[in-house]
């Protein structure tokens, strides 16, 4: 080490290190796009789509390939539809079927981030139920209205159950790679600035998983949503009211298959319209501040 | 600088820390690698010491033991510092939060009061001349500028706990080894600056040799494989012929360490 008053460092090194800031500095990005633009982007693709899929269907109907009750025009869906929304059904079914799935969702959500935590942290417990978790992600959550009907009957307890079955292992699945992925130097810095357990867990780990837990909880949705589909589809009771699953399965009953596709129509339209409208928002957010996520 | 970075008043401790006959395997049995085997080593307070040694002598090895990472498999280390802080070879920055956050976390883990911690924060940005880029993330930070801000961080974490009769501590793993040759040249300085300002000890982890002749007052070179003290260099306050002629010096001790590995 050189003495205080001499050598490199009591050059002024303001100057240099300035410089160097600002050539090294990554680029913010070029001026953001207008939000026009950008709304205009990404909604007209898939109304190019929509319009072209309902022109084929229009197309095949006026062929007349299909008696009518198996393909009925896109006006008398339409028709259906329309009739179904201004009466105001169509939204009790909807509020049916997604009060459902949010309060199940949440369920599922507090009951797998401790699931995950454990399975992610603990070897034994990863060992003993990893495997398990994995296995019954893949199951169809179809598969088990069966046997929840024996068990609970043709209620609320049923159509819950099967939803939980669903979602529970895509959500901790989802928190226990959000943690895998955790660069193994976080927790390390974490440890030396004198965080526990606990402190690591809530300034270290959790925000670090967010991006794996974000997506888990985006796929945990749409495995709730499907899940409670397939309940509601099957286990059909006066009782239970009248969800999106029961109006479609009223449908095939009635061998009205206008009803039959307004319930295909509704059910992606509010599986689609959730993702859309609360995951990719926050999806958007975590990874931005992350300087990750170029792609959304 | 303010009263937080004031250097220590004389205290009457002797080391800062002292290392004597550490050893550390990794593995149990025939396949376990003695990656240090007596090292004797004592950091004074406030002194600056550089560690020097070739890629995989044990560096990191000991710096995780002192830091307290991992233990001993035998020997001793006596700590009479804080806990110790320590900067790695990357910022291992939180890439959620932003420069300041990142700065202030050590204080948020040690419970500092909110007012207390933002005013350190803002002052150790300062310190390292980041005042203005605070609010930004890594991401949006020079691989330089993300070294500064991790300096600012391990101050934090040294200086806070530092106080009341204890000594700061600040363990520094090849901090610089991974930025380009102006960069780690202006940071060489930086340190230099922050460490006189603050006085904590300093123990400087690098396989550069004129790196460690730059900074430190003291190296002390490791050899490889068991990793231990082969010799010990005074380098305060020489001159710029008397730096270049140590650091040949040492560069020879160091190729003849690492030549007799060839042999064996
Ligand atoms: N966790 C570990 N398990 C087994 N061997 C290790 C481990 N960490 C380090 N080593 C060994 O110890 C020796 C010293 O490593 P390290 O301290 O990283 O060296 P340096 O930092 O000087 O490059 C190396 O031979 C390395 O292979
Ligand atoms: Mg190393």
């Amino acid at each position: 080490m050189p003495p205080p008053d001499a050598g490199v460092d009591t050059v002024e090194p303001d100057a240099v290190a300035a410089g160097l800031d600002a050539l090294d500095t990554p680029d913010p990005g070029s001026s953001r796009t207008p939000v026009w633009r950008r709304i205009a982007r990404t909604a007209v693709p898939p109304l190019v789509t929509l319009v072209l899929v309902i022109g084929v269907w229009q197309a095949l109907w006026a062929l007349a390939f299909w008696p009518e009750f198996k393909l009925p025009a896109p006006a008398t869906v339409g028709g259906e539809l329309w009739a179904r929304l201004t009466s105001g059904e169509a939204l009790g079914f909807i509020w049916t079927s997604v009060h459902r799935a949010v309060l199940g969702f949440l369920i599922g959500v507090a009951i797998a981030t401790p699931i995950g935590l454990v399975v992610a942290k603990v070897r034994f417990v990863r060992a003993a139920i990893g495997p398990l978790l994995s296995g019954l992600q893949s199951l169809p959550s179809v598969a088990w209205v069966p046997a929840a009907v024996l068990w609970f009957g043709v209620t609320p307890t049923t159509i819950y159950v099967v939803l939980l079955l669903g979602s529970i292992p895509s959500i901790a699945n989802g928190l226990v790679a959000g943690i895998d992925q955790i660069p193994p130097i976080l927790p390390r810095a974490g440890k030396v600035m004198g965080a526990g357990r606990l402190a690591g867990a809530r300034h270290i780990l959790l925000p670090a998983a967010l991006p794996g837990y974000l997506a888990g909880l985006k796929q945990g949705w749409a495995f709730s949503w499907r899940s409670l589909m397939a309940a509601e589809i099957i286990a059909t009771s006066p009782d239970l009211g009248t969800g999106l699953g029961a109006y479609l399965d009223n449908g095939r009953f009635l061998a009205d298959m206008p009803t039959v596709i307004s319930a295909i129509v509704l059910i992606l339209f509010v599986g689609v319209g959730i993702e859309l409208l609360v995951f990719r928002p926050l999806e958007r957010v975590v990874l931005a501040a992350r300087g990750l996520g170029g792609a959304l | 600088m303010t009263a937080i970075l004031e250097p220590e008043t004389q205290s009457t401790v002797e080391h800062a820390v002292r290392l004597s006959g550490v050893r550390k395997a990794f593995g149990t049995g025939a396949r376990s690698v003695v990656a240090l085997d007596g090292v004797d080593l004592a950091v004074e307070p406030g002194e600056f010491v550089c560690l020097l040694g070739a890629s995989g002598c044990g560096k990191t090895t000991l710096l995780n033991l002192v830091a307290g990472l991992d233990a001993v498999s035998g020997g001793e280390i006596e700590l009479n510092t804080a806990r110790p802080a320590v900067m790695f070879q990357e910022a291992a920055l939180m890439p959620w939060l932003t420069a300041s956050r990142n700065v202030e976390l050590p204080l948020r883990i040690a419970g500092v009061k909110r007012a207390d911690r933002r005013r350190r924060t803002a002052e150790l940005l300062d310190l390292v001349r980041l005042g203005e880029v605070g609010d930004k993330r890594p991401h949006e930070l020079s691989g330089g500028m993300r070294q500064r801000v991790a300096l600012a961080r391990a101050l934090a974490s040294a200086v806070h706990g530092a106080g009341g009769g204890k000594q700061a501590l600040l363990l520094m793993d090849e901090p610089f080894s991974a930025l380009d040759a102006i960069t780690r040249d202006v940071l060489q300085a930086e340190l230099l600056r922050v460490w006189r300002t603050t006085g904590t000890a300093v123990l400087f982890v690098t396989h550069d040799v004129r790196e460690a002749v730059r900074l430190g007052q003291r190296v002390v070179l490791l050899s490889s494989r068991p990793g231990r003290v082969v010799q010990e260099w005074q380098v305060d306050r020489l001159s710029a012929a008397g730096e270049a002629k140590t650091v040949d010096e040492i560069n020879g001790r160091l190729r003849e360490v690492i030549s007799s590995h060839a042999a064996a």
